[in-house]
């Protein structure tokens, strides 16, 4: 029950964060990404407030033995920087790019009632499903 | 409130509820792991739900404060753009392991060299789109 309310409790506060910092504005994130128009510094500040804070705040926390409600910390193991991580942050980018849609601002747009992200959620949701049946037919038959 | 003002605040509170989901649960805040992992892998039920929690907060209190400022913003991008960026968004934030939060807020945060390279390298590529889309092709 702790891990459900903690989890519940972080998850609103990043949607709130988000909100308040303009990133559910598809046209904040895209003036950002527009070096070459009237660039929009906002979601650097967004960035900058995020990353400053978890900077100091995860150090302090990975001082611990454990988590408070769990008896390890989930870090990713995983060190390489490989073809796939390349591959996929670029073919992300396109797609941030295009819409000014990432993961989190879209799903809370599509809560607030934003018509477009109930566009992109699906088809985002699609995606994510096929990523995993190419994953299988390349463990299946290697290259 | 200007908006860097109102970006360095939001930033902050992402940053601590990043650190509230590490510190409480263990858990890395990635929004495109945690959405996957609960709507499309079968998991023990534990661990589908505090990933559902996590999106029901994210949902729940997001959607409200976006009612409550008046900003209900909508994408630019015409209907069948915004479906292929949904498509390419969701492939690739698997095929690269993380997106904006857990790349960008928690990977930077944990000094992790893979999260560092994925940033900078969907920033370039976000950037290159927008610039192509308006520049080049001369779209809105």
């Amino acid at each position: 029950m702790n891990r459900i309310l903690a989890a519940l409790l972080a998850g609103a506060l990043f949607g709130v964060g988000l909100v308040i910092g303009g990133m559910t504005d598809p046209d904040v994130v895209l003036g950002f990404l527009d070096v070459a128009g009237e660039w929009n510094p906002t979601l650097l500040c967004v960035m900058l407030g995020a990353t400053g804070t978890t900077a100091i705040a995860f150090r302090f926390v990975l001082r611990r033995d454990r988590p408070v409600f769990d008896a390890d910390f989930h870090l990713p193991t995983y060190t390489l920087v490989d073809r796939d991580l390349v591959v996929g942050a670029v073919v992300f980018g396109v797609g941030w790019g295009l819409a000014g849609y990432c993961p989190a601002p879209v799903l809370v747009g599509a809560a607030g009632g934003a018509w477009t992200a109930w566009v992109f959620v699906p088809a985002m949701l699609l995606g994510a499903v096929l990523q995993r049946a190419v994953l299988k037919r390349r463990a299946v038959s290697p290259a | 409130m200007a908006s860097w003002q109102a970006g360095l605040l939001g930033g902050v509170l992402i940053g601590i509820a990043a650190t509230l989901l590490l510190l409480l649960n263990g858990r890395i805040a990635g929004v495109s792991g945690i959405t996957f992992n609960a709507a499309l892998q079968r998991n023990p039920r534990g661990e589908s739900a505090w990933r559902w929690a996590f999106l029901a907060g994210l949902m729940i209190a997001g959607g409200i404060a976006m009612r409550a400022t008046g900003q209900v913003a909508l994408s630019p991008a015409p209907f069948a753009v915004v479906a292929v960026a949904g498509l390419l968004v969701g492939y690739g934030t698997r095929l690269g392991g993380g997106c904006t939060s857990g790349h960008g807020v928690c990977g930077i945060g944990r000094m992790s060299k893979r999260s560092l390279v994925a940033t900078v390298l969907f920033v370039a590529s976000g950037m290159a789109t927008v610039f192509v889309l308006r520049h080049v092709a001369g779209a809105a």
